[in-house]
């Protein structure tokens, strides 16, 4: 599986102690199949080269022969820890040119969904960095919490991970008559452990000194390098799509953007954890008031979209999902583009990275939250 | 700024822009050759400050390419829309990379993509397509691979 350049014979001490090192592509610790070939001097980095493409199955290309409503479910398979929110974005770029209007039973449902899913991909995102560090305690902690999670989306949705129940016009079908009773299930035991995630991890002063100060990442470049979601919101940038460009029902409910000052790899963690009890207020908001109607507009059984561009911008649980369709009119888009929230991220490694100790790699990567099928789509 | 408000403005900076409000956003045509200096203006520019590039990609409309890219300003949250055509020939662009570093990425990416040649870029490599790719490049209309590609 390496590549030609990746053999390393003859460059391996290309400068007077500078050595190549290979992690994955793979690795335990890039969770999927990342393949970053890493300069060293000694213990220091000099420099970080992602090589992408091992799970590269061109979705975009797939897309243009795919119809309308076929191309939603292979999004599900881009970033899977968020495939709701992924869906929403298609099923919202759909929408912007089919200018239909969605029923507020499935704009509710719809926002119910994301934040579950958001919480579970922060749940996992924390057993694993945990992991990565060398807790393996919080992994079980993190799944015992989202099991619940995914079995809510279970009853509801017929899947656990690509769940595929967002579709134009509004929701595949009507939410489980258990639905209601599971999430206010979850939310108490929710509240019930989440202290535990604070005492176990984030007062841990031996995880705090190997989060702070490592992999500093300043607004600036956090903007120029177009990160977003966590990882630019933990040096301060103000770009949650949710409150900046809001979508759905976003705008009518009550929650803050967290916003991290620190720009550091505990600023990024602590956004995540924060970022959960917002996702907790939200459903706590919805719960009790889902409006009653149809889940689903009506819309023809083949879909045709005007000759145009829409472009849809959501937040997923890693950043700004861009989905920008080119239509000519037909019943296929004749190019779609998904700016994905992964790849950006991934490019600025290089820049935290470097001058720090190859021990903190890790520390950074799991900071960042990096999905592969994300990044290579 | 409004749309009517940035349209004058960029009209000052680039008197040669072609404007196309069909869509959500203002779109800006420019010529590939003129690119750099109206990205320097773009970013630069108080008034503009277009300093988060959220999207860059191509378009292939078999006659030609279409370059696309999504502006936005973090300071006064406008957005537009800057195209520029090439020849699908001999498609060549300045790059930006040093104006927005996400573009780094993203240009190495429509470059194995679509062949787009970046002019100045720091390191025009494959970074998705494995190594000793040879041929067509996968995201143009043209692209057969009887192989690898299931036709649906």
């Amino acid at each position: 599986m390496y590549r030609q350049t990746d053999i390393i014979s003859d460059n391996t001490t290309s400068l007077e102690g500078e050595f190549v090192i290979n992690v994955g592509p793979q690795h335990p610790a890039t969770h999927g199949v990342l393949h970053l070939v890493i300069t060293l001097s000694g213990e220091t980095i000099k420099k970080v080269e992602p090589h992408l493409g091992y799970i590269h199955r061109s979705i975009e290309k797939m897309c243009e022969s795919l119809s309308y409503r076929q191309f939603i479910y292979v999004t599900s398979r881009m970033d899977y820890l968020s495939a709701h929110i992924n869906n929403h974005a298609c099923a919202l770029c759909v929408e912007k040119g089919l200018q239909v209007e969605i029923p507020s039973r499935a704009q509710v449902i719809r926002v119910l969904m994301d934040e579950l899913t958001r919480i579970a991909s922060h749940e996992l995102w924390w057993g694993a960095m945990a992991m990565d560090l060398g807790a393996f305690t919080p992994f079980f902690h993190a799944f015992r919490e989202r099991e619940t999670i995914n079995d809510i989306m279970e009853e509801t949705c017929g899947a656990r991970l690509t769940m595929n129940y967002m579709v134009p016009g509004g929701v595949m079908h009507d939410l489980h008559p258990d639905f209601q009773k599971r999430v206010k299930g979850f939310i108490q035991l929710y509240k019930k452990k989440i202290h535990e995630y604070d005492e176990l991890v984030t007062g841990n002063i031996i995880f705090q000194n190997r989060m702070k100060n490592v992999g500093v990442l300043t607004a600036e470049d956090a903007v120029s390098y177009g990160c977003t979601g966590p990882t630019a919101r933990g040096s301060g940038v103000s770009c949650d799509i949710r409150k900046v460009y809001p979508y759905e029902i976003y705008n009518k409910l009550e929650f803050d953007e967290v916003l991290e000052t620190g720009c550091d790899s505990f600023a990024r963690y602590l956004i995540r954890i924060r970022e959960m009890h917002q996702s907790i207020r939200i459903i706590e908001q919805l719960i009790d008031n889902i409006p009653e109607g149809d889940f689903q507009a009506k819309t023809k059984a083949v879909l045709k979209l005007p000759k145009g561009e829409f472009y849809t911008r959501v937040e997923t649980a890693r950043g700004e999902l861009g989905v920008y369709i080119v239509s000519e009119g037909g019943t296929t888009p004749y190019r779609i583009k998904f700016r994905s929230p992964g790849f950006s991220n991934l490019s600025v490694l290089d820049h935290i990275a470097k001058g720090s100790k190859i021990g903190d790699l890790v520390a950074m990567m799991g900071t960042l939250d990096l999905v592969i099928p994300d990044i290579d789509r | 700024m409004t749309k009517e408000e940035l349209k004058v403005k960029i009209t000052e900076l680039y008197p040669a822009a072609g404007f196309d409000e069909t869509g959500e956003w203002l779109n800006i045509n420019a010529e590939a050759k003129d690119w750099l200096a109206l990205a320097r203006q773009l970013c630069h520019d108080d008034s503009l400050y277009f300093d988060y590039l959220f999207c860059l990609t191509c378009i292939d409309w078999k006659t030609h390419l279409t370059m696309v890219y999504h502006l936005e300003s973090t300071k006064h949250r406008h957005i537009i829309v800057v195209k520029s055509k090439l020849d699908s020939g001999i498609p060549e662009i300045e790059t930006v990379s040093h104006i927005w570093r996400t573009a780094d990425f993203h240009e190495r990416e429509v470059y194995e993509m679509f062949g787009v040649n970046f002019l100045n870029h720091p390191d025009l490599r494959l970074l998705i397509l494995p190594d000793g790719w040879e041929g067509k490049n996968p995201l143009r209309k043209d692209f057969e691979d009887p192989v690898n590609m299931i036709k649906l």
